[in-house]
């Protein structure tokens, strides 16, 4: 009777499910419900990763390149979009026919590099560096005609820093796009020590900031466009969350306080500022790139040293502070907001980071090479954060990033709960499960 | 009187080892290092490995050890272009350092050729005065 009671309880909890989430509508950037149909057996050390107690990780695949975003279907299958060409081809489609959790056969297609890639109402969203496709999925959510995707957006600015296109996309019908400024702090003379900055900085027109474009319209440019949100030096790790109904992004901050400006800076103070800010924007946001950068020693945002400052200045105009602030240069490439129930309650609509791991901290010991969590309540932080997955690098000290053996990019959830992280560096990818 | 030539001579000589090491490559290297860790490091790396796509290593490159002119200018006139150093591209941009004196570049330029498992030859200042005179 009892057994019976539960399996009624869940059988209600499933419709529930189905009838207000939109686990199923065909959105699968996510996937809630469900119990997981296979339990995959995690790699024996749980493939070099250190985790909490109760989770293990398995890697699906190895040596695939260099992934960066990822995405997992409905199915449970993934697919990757590959930074560089690998055998010719930018994406690959990975899965897993029998079941133990590991990669058995792979389809390449696309022929270009890049970040970006999501699935959402029915398509495939991919980005070049300039570019974004679509690509129609069928009921399995597999790419129908993986030859001729739809190119909804072109000529997007490409420098030769930040380059990389992100997208997301809402459930209102638009796609966001993140176009990295081509420049550290819109000096003079970019990286030029003591270089004043440009004002006002030519480059934000254009790049430096997330603009927004209609999900299913072709061949859309700039003047298609809107500049949502500016300000934003670069983002790599975004997500929509569906808690909020906001964008959220994790910016890549500023480098180099003490090489350019060593009379304000010291090599410690340069290590840890500025933060790596996590913005929730709304339409029109201006987070102040590069004019300010964001001291969260201080809790305030600061002017640049480009701009005038001199790490003692700050500022409180119409700048937004961010959400949440973490140390400097660990490199947020992944963000994710955990909708699953595979994991323990406090996960569910918290925030998984992947931190690329630094450079700029040189001489102070390198940092990052992890993926992070912070929890949230009604989509707002509700905790500290703190490290989930780590030693992707495979060791304690590094003192330069080439050092580190792996490197977390791209995030992604499955249909069961998984958590499944991409190493663009070796190119491994990840799938991190939790023992109930 | 003697004594007085046996020490004015030790003294001569040794004025002179002392001049010599002032410019000796490995002295050069010394301070090479130095200016390595103020201007460079960051970018770099400690290990001369660089970062990848962003900062190229400075390791076996064909830049390092190869061209002295062309080396200089580096230095000098910084780095921006779409070209590809020994197949791999990288995307940020290396700010002139022509701030640096003569005697500094061709320090740091002896540093990085004698380390980070490179065996090139020293360049001295007076290199690098010649490729300042004719580059603009
Ligand atoms: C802001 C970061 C940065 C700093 C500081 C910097 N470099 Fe570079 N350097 C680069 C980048 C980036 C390139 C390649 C640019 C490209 O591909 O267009 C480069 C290229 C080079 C090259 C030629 C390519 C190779 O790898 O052999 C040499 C040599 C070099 N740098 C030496 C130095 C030295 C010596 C210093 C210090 C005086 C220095 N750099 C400071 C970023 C930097």
């Amino acid at each position: 009777m009892k057994k019976n009671m539960i399996r009624l309880g869940s059988l209600l909890t499933a419709i529930v499910f189905c009838s207000s989430s939109w686990a199923c509508t065909g959105d699968s950037t996510r996937h809630e419900g469900g119990d997981a149909a296979t339990a995959v057996t995690p790699d024996a050390n749980n493939a070099g990763l250190k985790l909490p107690a109760g989770f293990g990780a398995l890697k699906i695949i190895d040596n695939i390149g260099r992934p960066r975003h990822i995405v997992v279907n409905s199915k449970g299958e993934v697919y990757i979009k590959e930074f560089r060409l690998k055998d010719g081809k930018g994406i690959y489609l990975l899965r897993d026919t029998n079941g133990d959790g590991k990669v058995d056969t792979k389809v390449g297609f696309g022929n270009y590099n890049g970040t970006g890639i999501v699935i959402k109402n029915g398509y495939l969203y991919a980005s070049s560096d300039e570019e974004v496709f679509r690509y129609k999925l069928d009921a399995n959510e597999n790419v129908i005609d993986t030859a001729h995707p739809e190119k909804i957006i072109t000529g997007l600015k490409k420098g030769r820093q930040h380059e990389t296109k992100s997208i997301v996309l809402d459930d209102a019908g638009n796609i966001y796009v993140n176009i990295g400024a081509y420049s550290n702090s819109c000096q003079e003379v970019d990286r030029g020590k003591g270089s004043k900055g440009i004002m006002p900085c030519p480059i934000l027109d254009s790049a430096g900031g997330i603009w927004r474009f209609k999900a299913d319209k072709l061949n859309q440019t700039y003047g298609d466009g809107t500049r949502y949100a500016t300000g934003l030096r670069n983002v790599v790790g975004l997500d929509w969350n569906t808690q909020a109904n906001q964008l959220f992004v994790m910016q890549h901050g500023r480098d180099g306080l003490f090489q350019m400006f060593p009379e304000y800076y010291n090599e410690k103070q340069s290590a840890e500022l500025p933060a790596e800010c996590l913005y929730a924007l709304k339409e029109g946001d201006n987070a102040g790139w590069p004019y300010i950068y964001y001291d969260q020693q201080q809790k305030k945002k600061m002017l640049a040293p480009e701009y005038g400052g001199d790490g003692k200045k700050s500022v409180d105009d119409k700048y937004i502070d961010p959400v949440y602030a973490f140390p400097g240069h660990l490199a947020p490439n992944g963000l994710l907001f955990y909708t699953g129930n595979m994991f323990p309650e406090k996960y569910r609509n918290g925030a998984f980071i992947a931190f690329h791991g630094s450079w700029n901290r040189a001489p102070e010991p390198q940092k990052g090479f992890f993926v992070a969590f912070v929890p949230f309540k009604n989509g707002k932080p509700s905790g500290e954060w703190e490290i989930f997955a780590d030693n992707f690098a495979g060791k304690e000290d590094i003192a330069s990033p080439g050092q580190a053996e792996h490197r977390p990019c791209g995030l992604a959830q499955g249909p069961d709960g998984s958590l499944y992280v991409t190493d663009d560096t070796k190119g491994a990818v990840y799938r991190i499960v939790y023992k109930k | 009187m003697k004594k007085t030539i046996v020490t004015l001579s030790f003294i001569l000589v040794c004025t002179v080892i002392l001049f010599a090491q002032a410019n000796s490559p490995a002295a050069s290297k010394v301070r090479g290092k130095k200016v390595y860790e103020t201007y460079c490091l960051a970018c770099h790396q400690v290990d001369g490995m660089g970062v990848p796509n962003m900062n190229p290593p400075l390791s076996k490159t064909s830049w390092v050890t190869g061209d002295k002119t062309k080396l200089i200018q580096v230095i000098l006139k910084g780095f921006a272009q779409s070209v590809p150093i020994d197949g791999e591209d990288y995307s940020n941009n290396m700010a002139p350092h022509n701030f640096l004196k003569d005697q500094e570049i061709a320090d740091v330029l002896t540093y990085i050729r004698s380390s980070f498992g490179n065996k090139s030859s020293a360049i001295t200042a007076a290199e690098v005065k010649a490729v300042r005179a004719k580059t603009k």
